[in-house]
């Protein structure tokens, strides 16, 4: 196996013990890479190799889930994820024109983070609020019946919010 | 004491996100500013089904349905409402005629069709409460099967119903179920399928957060029919709301004895875990969900055999959709009879649609089998906003297909939908206007299956890939009628030859439209043009998805 250094920070300690108790479930892989990317806030590949040795799977299997699954992350995100639905529903009011307007205004393109790190813009295949469609989602705030000007003005003022700080 | 009023208020996804919170926090203040707080009762639901108008609430006995509201509205309706018992006419969603009859929300076009079998609960009762849920009769079903039934005939009662899944194929559950019941062995898995992976969707969503509960007793059903003891719930991980609402509610269960060990203190144990999906609309199928939810890459396996026979952990397990476990305990209460009666001759019962797109009403809605798309569309969704006109529905997701104008008098069953070539799907329905270009929807369908592909078997992996190429030069300008020829050719090959469902039904949306819109595919070759203004023929470069990848010739 590769010499990994796996940091030992509070971080990887609260892996590690929640890592203890799934082992004794069945199956608990998926389970784990959620644990690890909601303290992490994506899969570092440190966290792949402590899963990999506390639940005695290949890491190369491990991997290989991570990148399957659209909702694992293998790169570090900003402040503010940006999500906007490219779903169906959001799609037929004109999402397109949300995404090419956010990434304009971040001067970012999907996947991206700005330079200064507040935001990182990612699309989504719907969030079931599809009533509302076109959506966009801010970290956990649901922005819904977006046109072009209002999710620009979501965006600015965020960069208010910050620039106040 | 009786209080005064009760208020629901709707605390659905949408609701959420248009500011619940907010309002609820106002309504609690300004009651308490004006001593009411002993008076009313403030109950917060889930999913009402009118999204479009959130936030919503409904104040009873009056039966006032408040629609669009903010802070203001709230500031109002306390004063004039709650205080002197003056409802605010102005602010309610009603016609004319349902504003003189007390009880305005049944007086609405969007309920009037509706009949809600699974919904019933949903915006009617606080979803994180199990005494209310208990209340309405909650556990009964539960109660009567282990009491009275023996597994044999809680399958015959279920097949007689003729209740047929709701995740897309309208397998007979009751089937299903037999066949796992006669599976040897006597470690058996039942398992709930959340995925709800199709954009445009969220029935399930829904439910699981407006009647969680009514979940958990199906499966627990299901579980005493076929002889299992452990089922699982597969949820997306982009739900929340519900993976924490079914958590409440198993953990409200076991502490009442409802699940668990010696369920009403019978010898039947059951116990239920959720597992969470990771995004990957595949893991719908249910082969690659069972390898999901067994930790590993979720990658669909041919069939046979059967889950029934070899499903999780390689043991005899079901997979049935949300929406069909919801249905469980109102034919167990109420008689296989009953829910006979409603619907048609083949598809029994009731659907729950999740109406979006280009329609007034958008939003969640609960009717009959039978109904017509028209119905679904133009009374409950109340018509095309902005005068535009309607141009097709698209039913079904990416596996699904679209139905044109000159079809939508057709009823709302399995067969009849499948002689149009669509699919009833898990109930996603997405209204298209004159503004949405047909061809460019059957790319944005492609789009998603070619990302969706897990990869193993050719024609989907790199049938999928072709056609979506022909398709984005079509939609460029760059297209040639021969193109045509061959998405039909790779259309019927993928069909026939894939390995799982997801390949053997993405070539749909493509087929449908070619059937009614081809003549808008030809304009986009021969004269390129696009009569809705959506594909853009001025930059011209093309790029395929992979451009490694060999041309069709
Ligand atoms: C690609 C694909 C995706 C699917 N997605 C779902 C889904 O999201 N939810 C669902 O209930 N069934 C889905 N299904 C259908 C399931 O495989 C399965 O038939 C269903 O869950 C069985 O439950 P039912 O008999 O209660 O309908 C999907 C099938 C395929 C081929
Ligand atoms: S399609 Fe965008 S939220 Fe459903």
């Amino acid at each position: 196996m590769v010499n990994i250094k796996i940091p030992d920070n509070p971080q990887y300690q609260a892996l590690t013990l929640t890592l203890k108790t799934l082992k004794r479930k069945r199956g608990p892989t998926i389970e784990a890479l959620h644990r690890a990317q909601e303290i992490f806030g994506y899969i570092p590949e440190e966290a792949m190799y402590l899963i990999s040795k506390e639940l005695g799977v290949p890491v190369s299997t491990i991997y290989g889930i991570v990148t399957f699954y659209h909702f694992f992350r293998t790169e570090s995100i900003a402040k503010y994820l940006v999500n906007i639905c490219q779903g169906t529903a959001c799609h037929v009011k004109g999402a397109d024109k949300i995404l090419r307007i956010v990434s304009d205004e971040l001067g970012i393109k999907v996947g991206e983070t700005t330079p200064d790190n507040l935001f990182t813009l990612s699309t989504a295949r719907c969030f079931g609020c599809c009533g509302l469609a076109p959506v966009m989602i801010v970290n956990e705030d649901i922005y819904g019946n977006l046109t072009e000007e209002k999710a620009v003005e979501v965006l600015r003022e965020y960069k208010k919010k910050e620039e106040n700080n | 004491m009786a209080k005064k009023n009760t208020i629901l208020i709707c605390n659905g996804a949408a609701c959420i996100s248009s500011g619940e919170e907010r309002i609820k926090e106002k309504l609690i203040n300004k009651l308490s500013e004006k001593n009411l707080t002993e008076e009313v009762d403030i109950i917060e639901t889930g999913c009402m089904g009118p999204c479009q108008f959130g936030p919503l609430m409904i104040v009873y006995p009056e039966g006032s349905f408040y629609i669009k509201l903010n802070e203001d509205k709230i500031a109002r309706i306390v004063e004039e409402h709650l205080l002197k018992g003056r409802p605010v006419k102005e602010f309610t969603w009603a016609t004319p005629e349902s504003r003189r009859i007390g009880e305005e929300k049944k007086q609405l076009p969007f309920f009037e069709k509706q009949f809600k079998i699974v919904l019933s609960n949903c915006g009617r009762i606080d979803p994180d409460s199990i005494e209310e849920y208990i209340g309405t009769g909650g556990y009964e079903a539960l109660g009567k099967v282990i009491n009275e039934m023996t597994p044999e005939q809680v399958i015959d009662e279920i097949y007689k119903s003729g209740l047929r899944g709701r995740g897309g194929a309208g397998f007979p559950t009751g089937l299903k179920w037999k066949f796992a019941r006669e599976a040897s062995g006597n470690e058996k898995y039942v398992i709930c399928n959340g995925d709800e992976g199709d954009p445009g969707a969220f029935m399930d969503r829904s439910i699981c957060e407006g009647d969680p509960h009514a979940v958990i007793e199906g499966m627990e059903i299901a579980g005493y029919a076929i002889g299992a003891n452990q089922g699982y719930i597969y949820i997306r991980a982009e739900y929340p709301l519900a993976v924490k609402r079914l958590q409440n509610s198993i953990q409200q269960a076991k502490k009442y004895g409802l699940l668990g060990k010696n369920i009403f203190g019978s010898s039947f144990n059951f116990d239920i875990e959720i597992r969470m999906g990771a995004g990957a609309f595949v893991c719908g199928e249910e082969t690659a969900l069972i390898a999901s939810v067994e930790g590993k890459r979720g990658m669909p396996r041919p069939r046979p055999p059967f889950p029934a026979n070899h499903g999780l952990w390689d043991k005899p397990t079901i997979i049935n959709n949300v929406e069909t476990l919801a249905n469980i305990r109102h034919i167990i209460i109420k008689g296989s009879n009953w829910f006979n009666s409603i619907g048609t001759e083949k598809s029994k019962g009731t659907k729950v649609f999740a109406l979006s797109g280009k329609v007034n009403n958008t939003g969640l809605v609960e009717v009959p089998m039978g109904i017509t798309i028209k119905e679904l569309i133009f009374n409950i969704g109340g018509g095309i906003p902005n005068n535009k006109k309607f141009k097709a529905v698209q039913i079904g997701g990416p596996s699904g297909g679209c139905i044109p104008e000159n079809s939508i008098d057709v009823p709302v069953d399995y067969e009849s939908l499948t002689n149009l070539g669509v699919i009833m799907g898990s109930g996603g329905l997405i209204v298209l206007d004159e503004d949405n270009c047909m061809v460019n929807m059957a790319k944005f369908f492609l789009d998603f299956t070619v990302d969706e592909s897990c990869g193993q078997c050719i024609p989907c992996r790199a049938g999928l890939r072709q056609m979506y190429n022909i398709l984005n030069r079509i939609t460029r300008g760059k297209g040639e009628l021969e193109d045509i020829d061959r998405l039909e050719k790779l259309s019927n090959i993928i069909k026939k030859t894939s390995l799982c469902g997801l390949g053997q039904t993405a070539p749909n949306p493509i087929l449908t439209t070619l059937k009614t819109f081809r003549d808008e595919y030809i304009e986009h070759i021969v004269e390129k043009k696009c009569r809705a203004h959506v594909c853009r023929f001025e930059d011209a470069e093309v790029k395929d998805k992979d451009e490694k990848i060999l041309k069709v010739s």
